[in-house]
């Protein structure tokens, strides 16, 4: 038996939800931006060492990314493109963790990471003012420009370290966790760009120093919110990228998802593209201030 | 041997040489890269909080502690004197080591004792206790119904908030953990 107070528990938590995903469309429809739907249901899917998409016995996979598949539509002249979707990480449970989530994901043809910053940026601003004006006080002031830092200076920085093109995985993601995420400011968004090459696997290098790739994430409230980047758009770099990650994913015992050759096929038709990933649950936490990704959404997962 | 996924909050693990109890954990995963625990511990010795990371699959190794149950006698300067229930032994723990705990301890509380390597590093209280008012304004006559509250001195030694009927010498239960008033309690 729910009480009355956790009837408008949840009432509040559906409201706020409805509020955001109202405001999230709006923006992207204001952008001129269509809204699709692709598949969750994959056959294949981008291999990536530390990201599992679940296995549906018989069937395929649960996409752990629309990205593929959107970039697909881009390259067969769909234009700038978005879709609010449902996307699984086999494992992944933690305050600011969820097996399955939601996610706001767009591409910006004739775009690069630069653009896609700014209209970062500006979806975030619009989300929390809308939050705002309708109740639910924003945890930061949506005036505030956010900071922008390249990662090796950043690194530089806080960890003492200056990243290169073959960074060691771990201790590049062990000094991110443990010394670059916890020093960066929680009261406005912060920008970080210009990953090492090897921390990019569906990005564009950086045109002037291959060293790094033209990829950003947004930090909020000490939340990773998003992931951008100029997508790779040359097949032979991909192809060779994909099969890094592929050994990778044999050499810690799991099978490789078979290569999407639809896609690889399609990619060189995509041309100059940016593309964004966004956790709306997490976007929902940074901007209510709560504890546990738990309490944004509909149900916890422990209670589906 | 614990593996980081086996943290979880006061799990006691051995670093260095110095027990360490988990007080905070949470998973933490970039998008694109590899899982962490990330943790905040306390030194069961010196009371020194850190925060730290864990790779994922990392080992870590359990600190022996054993739990005894004392009773508190009476403390000397900043040291607290304790009896072991069963071997009757007296030991002391620092006022350092019982932090807010001192002001819940009245004589002949049986409380928890930890022990590390023979040496006591910490107690744990009854989430409990009961305690006699030993300083408060007096009550207000008719101001029962309005929820406030008022400072009064427990004779533990604890600042905590009563309500306003509570008078000198009444017997109330308290919460150890945060210090919050239960209620009144009929003991003569």
């Amino acid at each position: 038996m729910r009480d009355q107070g956790s009837f408008r528990q949840t009432r509040s938590r559906l409201e706020l939800r409805a509020r955001g995903l109202a405001a999230v469309r709006s923006f992207l429809d204001a952008q001129g931006s269509l809204e699709v739907e692709t598949p969750l249901l994959l056959r294949a899917q981008a291999p990536e060492r530390h990201i599992v998409a679940p296995a549906v016995p018989g069937a395929g996979f649960l996409a752990a990314s629309p990205e593929l598949q959107m970039k697909r539509l881009v390259a067969d002249g769909a234009g700038p493109i978005h879709q609010i979707t449902r996307s699984f990480r086999g494992g992944e449970r933690g305050r600011v963790h969820l097996p399955e989530f939601t996610i706001v994901e767009w591409y910006l043809p004739g775009a690069t990471y630069r653009e896609a910053m700014d209209q970062t940026e500006a979806l975030v601003r619009w989300v929390a003012e809308r939050l705002a004006t309708s109740g639910s006080p924003p945890r930061f002031d949506p005036g505030v420009p956010f900071e922008r830092h390249r990662i090796p200076d950043l690194f530089e920085r806080l960890a003492g370290w200056r990243p290169g093109a073959d960074v060691d995985d771990e201790r590049f993601a062990f000094d991110l966790v443990d010394k670059v995420e916890p020093a960066l400011p929680r009261d406005r968004g912060v920008l970080v760009y210009d990953y090492p090459a090897s921390q990019a696997s569906l990005a564009r290098l950086c045109p002037g120093d291959p060293a790094y790739a033209e990829r950003f994430e947004l930090y909020l409230g000490g939340l990773e919110l998003a992931n951008g980047f100029t997508e790779l758009s040359d097949a032979a770099e991909q192809r060779a990228r994909f099969e890094r990650e592929r050994a990778a994913i044999a050499a810690q015992g799991r099978s490789p998802y078979p290569l999407d050759e639809r896609f690889l096929a399609a990619l060189p038709r995509l041309g100059l593209c940016a593309g964004v990933a966004l956790g709306f649950d997490r976007l929902l936490l940074a901007l209510t201030g709560l504890e546990d990704i738990g309490e944004v959404t509909s149900f916890r997962w422990e209670e589906v | 041997m614990y593996d980081s996924s086996d943290i979880r909050k006061n799990l006691k693990i051995l670093i260095d040489g110095q027990p360490w109890v988990v007080v905070d954990f949470q998973f933490v995963k970039p998008g694109k890269g590899t899982a962490f625990t990330r943790t905040r511990i306390k030194n069961m010795i010196t009371g020194a909080v850190l925060d730290k990371t864990f790779r994922s699959g990392e080992k870590l190794e359990p600190a022996e502690v054993e739990q005894v149950s004392a009773q508190y006698m009476y403390h000397e300067g900043d040291q607290y004197w304790f009896m072991d229930n069963t071997s009757y032994e007296q030991f002391a723990v620092s006022a350092a080591q019982l932090g807010d705990q001192a002001q819940f301890l009245t004589e002949n509380l049986v409380v928890n004792i930890t022990m590390f390597q023979g040496q006591p590093v910490g107690i744990e209280l009854p989430t409990f206790i009961e305690v006699q008012i030993t300083k408060c304004e007096p009550g207000v006559r008719g101001d029962t119904a309005t929820g406030g509250t008022k400072p009064a001195t427990i004779s533990s030694g604890a600042l905590i908030q009563v309500p306003f009927h509570i008078n000198e010498g009444d017997w109330v239960k308290v919460d150890t953990r945060d210090g919050r008033y239960v209620e009144r309690i009929n003991k003569r």
